[in-house]
């Protein structure tokens, strides 16, 4: 009796469920169906075959070594690669910049404070493809011919063909300079944490900061003089109309960063603002009434508790620049998208693009997120 | 006996208090807390006032004093400054593409009835079982009087609908659909049942894990191919559908937040109280769990009109597509800064708004649950 009121009550879910499935599966099939017959009316091949095949695609901004004799496989690689390295680049500026403008908007100084909220409303509330035709064609035809480049610093020149640096050249010696570098890490990281127990177990701080700082900078210092010529810069020339040598951000990726970091780190500002307003007013009078100064508040009372709420939020805000930094295709600068995009064009062998990006963005985000979630993991607070 | 007489008080007057310094209040003092007080605040505050003083004046110049507000190409051709005649002469352009001119009278009731609703719903003497109503049987209005084809009405290929029209319809049809999917979506993961959980992650994570920008190629490179043959659609159909499946992935997230937010007890209290999942649902969790969400809701409407600007990439021209274009035209070359900055304000105007009224719903919301 009972059994079969049970039965009776679910079978509603039951049927419910079949259906789904039914339809979930039959929709697939038609799905699969279509395409297929779609593929062929239109004579469209199918496979990842293509990716051996040479391309005869123009890239003009590449990491790596490309012609266009290469296959559309490491073509496509070359996507990949220029995705990492403007979102990598990226996210490093506008953490920076996130952080500095957070920390403005908090200011007890008006004009600073009133700046920053300016710039976030403004950034936040336009699109982020406008930002980037913005400083893509606005600030690129505002700047002037190769002639007339500006010229900030030394061997630095920007000019509507892009901003040129000196490349550095490392020679032999320069590895003297990079194992000191690293030994003098490795004694202050041994330091520091020897100083950290110190502390823990008899209450006296030791000042490990500084004595690393002194220690990483002198040592590297003194090898770089001791050792014979480690670094060389290769200037950019002007010759003829345009700059020969040196190493050259194009204007589509100068753009592509620009508009990237504007606009993420006005986002990554307000994680920090709210993290910041959210330590209640207390502990910092507490920690006042400790006789912590200021610097010495904000580092061991209000950031440990600040960056808890910031944390969750950067991360999906990361997540979306990695995303965002498809809208490369608008402007011209060649990611995967770009890529592959002119890859559809060529052989309309849309499916397999599109799954290939599907699979690194999803890489990407999952790489971030699990990186995020065990940073997060470090600093959340651990209760007692 | 006598008591003793009460010894004389000397009454205590207090003298008027002295003035605050005159360096603690006024003016003086409002800066010296504000923009002076240390000297690390006097530098940053030096540094700004450089900062507005490089700033301010070449843009204010360019966009106020030098401007050129009327004429033509010539006229703008001399001016230093910005050529705002360039985006009076492609208002029409930039507000609704290249609709018919003679049928100009369509869009514009559209967008007096739009307009008025927007007033309507902003203004909060409405009640929501009225406007909700309202608000969806706009997109059908516009639709049947934007493309015609019935009452005498003549047909307007979708291909002339443009500008910011179809910025803003394919934003109002993006939330209008995409917020129930959403929390169809978020139910669904919530679900603990068989089949409907694994199915709905597996279409909101994909979803989530990947930019608009591959959504939309495939909105319009693959729905051809899944599609049987003698059933096409066109490609605003299909922009629209991938706008509103990668919104409503967003929604989704954002709503189960609210719905994780509900305390077990509210549950418990419905059922006890004999309520079925839709009724429960309905009555008891969703009203509280949206209300939870708002401010993230307002924010995700937001994106998803900012993320319409993103069809230029497939080739539809919306408000910066048409910005992009009209910059283009050989009559008036040169004029991106000023197509780019009309477009910028636009959106900002609308964005800023939204962003105010789902402040000022979240503050109504808090006193109403009082």
């Amino acid at each position: 009796m009972s059994a079969l009121s049970d039965l009776k009550g679910r079978l509603p879910i039951i049927l419910g469920q079949t259906l789904v499935a039914g339809a979930v599966i039959y929709f697939a099939l038609a799905l699969f169906h279509n395409t297929q017959a779609n593929l062929e009316a239109r004579n469209i091949a199918s496979g990842y075959g293509f990716m051996a095949v040479e391309g005869g695609l123009p890239i003009n901004d590449t990491l790596l070594p490309y012609s266009p004799s290469d296959s559309y496989g490491y073509a496509f690689l070359i996507g990949v690669v220029n995705t990492l390295y403007v979102s990598a680049l990226a996210i490093v500026l506008s953490t920076l910049l996130g952080v500095i403008i957070g920390c403005a908007r908090v200011s007890t100084n008006w004009l600073v404070s009133r700046l920053a909220t300016v710039y976030v409303e403004v950034l936040r509330n336009v699109p982020l493809l406008l930002t980037l035709f913005l400083c893509y064609s606005v600030a690129l035809a505002s700047l002037p011919h190769p002639r007339l480049s500006l010229s900030p610093f030394e061997g630095v020149f920007l000019n509507n063909r892009g901003l040129f640096l000196p490349r550095p050249q490392f020679h032999h010696s320069f590895w003297y300079v990079a194992v000191a570098f690293f030994l003098a890490l490795a004694i202050s990281i041994f330091l520091v944490h020897q100083a950290r127990k110190m502390q823990d177990r008899t209450g006296r701080s030791f000042p490990a900061g500084w004595i690393s700082l002194a220690l990483v900078l002198g040592l590297s210092a003194i090898t770089w003089f001791i050792a014979p010529r480690p670094l060389d810069f290769d200037f950019a020339v002007l010759q003829g109309f345009n700059f020969r040598g040196g190493m050259v951000l194009k204007p589509e990726f100068t753009a592509l960063l620009s508009g990237l970091v504007l606009y993420t780190a006005a986002f990554i500002a307000e994680n920090v603002r709210s993290g910041i307003q959210s330590v209640s007013a207390g502990q910092r009078d507490a920690s006042k009434a400790l006789g912590l100064k200021p610097w010495l508040t904000m580092r061991k009372i209000v950031l440990p508790q600040a960056l808890r709420v910031s944390i969750p939020a950067t991360t999906n805000d990361y997540a979306s620049l990695v995303k965002n930094s498809s809208l490369a295709v608008a402007i011209g600068y060649p990611d995967m998208v770009s890529v592959g995009g002119t890859i559809i064009g060529q052989n309309d062998q849309a499916v397999e693009i599109i799954g290939l990006w599907m699979a690194v963005y999803l890489s990407i985000n999952l790489i971030i997120s699990l990186f995020m979630n065990w940073f997060n993991a470090r600093v959340q607070v651990v209760e007692r | 006996m006598m008591l003793p007489a009460a010894p004389q008080i000397k009454s205590f007057t207090p003298r008027p208090d002295l003035p605050p310094p005159v360096g603690a209040v006024g003016a003086i003092g409002w800066l010296r807390t504000n923009l002076f007080n240390g000297g690390f605040n006097s530098v940053l505050t030096l540094l700004c006032l450089w900062l507005l003083y490089k700033v301010v004046p070449p843009i204010s110049n360019w966009m106020i004093l030098d401007a050129c507000w009327v004429g033509g190409p010539e006229m703008c051709g001399q001016s230093q400054g910005a050529c705002w005649a360039f985006i009076w002469h492609k208002l029409r352009v930039l507000l609704i593409g290249t609709y018919p001119q003679e049928q100009l009278w369509r869009p514009s009731l559209v967008g007096v009835i739009f307009v008025l609703l927007t007033l309507a719903t902003v203004s909060g003497r409405f009640k929501t079982r009225h406007l909700l109503p309202a608000w969806l049987f706009l997109p059908v209005l516009s639709f049947w009087l934007i493309g015609g084809g019935s009452v005498g009405l003549p047909v307007v290929d979708q291909s002339n609908w443009g500008g910011l029209m179809l910025s803003l319809g394919l934003a109002v049809v993006g939330i209008l659909v995409s917020v129930p999917l959403g929390i169809l979506l978020a139910l669904g993961r919530q679900s603990s049942t068989g089949i409907i959980k694994p199915l709905c992650v597996g279409i909101i994570e994909p979803i989530r894990g990947v930019p608009l920008v591959t959504i939309l190629f495939m909105a319009s490179v693959m729905i051809p191919l899944f599609l049987p043959a003698d059933m096409q659609i066109n490609n605003l159909l299909r922009v629209q559908i991938g706008i509103i499946l990668f919104s409503s992935a967003y929604m989704a997230e954002v709503v189960r937040g609210g719905l994780q937010a509900i305390p077990r007890g509210q549950l418990d209290a419905a059922k006890a109280l004999g309520l079925n999942y839709w009724k429960m649902t309905l009555l008891i969790v969703l009203p509280q769990a949206l209300r939870h969400v708002l401010p993230s809701l307002v924010g995700r409407c937001i994106a998803l009109f900012k993320d319409t600007s993103l069809v230029i990439i497939v080739g539809l021209l919306d408000l910066l597509g048409m910005a992009k274009a009209a910059a283009q035209d050989q009559e008036w070359l040169g004029h991106n800064a000023e197509a780019y900055v009309f477009c910028a304000l636009v959106y900002w105007c609308i964005c800023f708004s939204m962003s105010r009224y789902g402040r000022s719903l979240e503050k109504r919301g808090a006193q109403q649950t009082r």
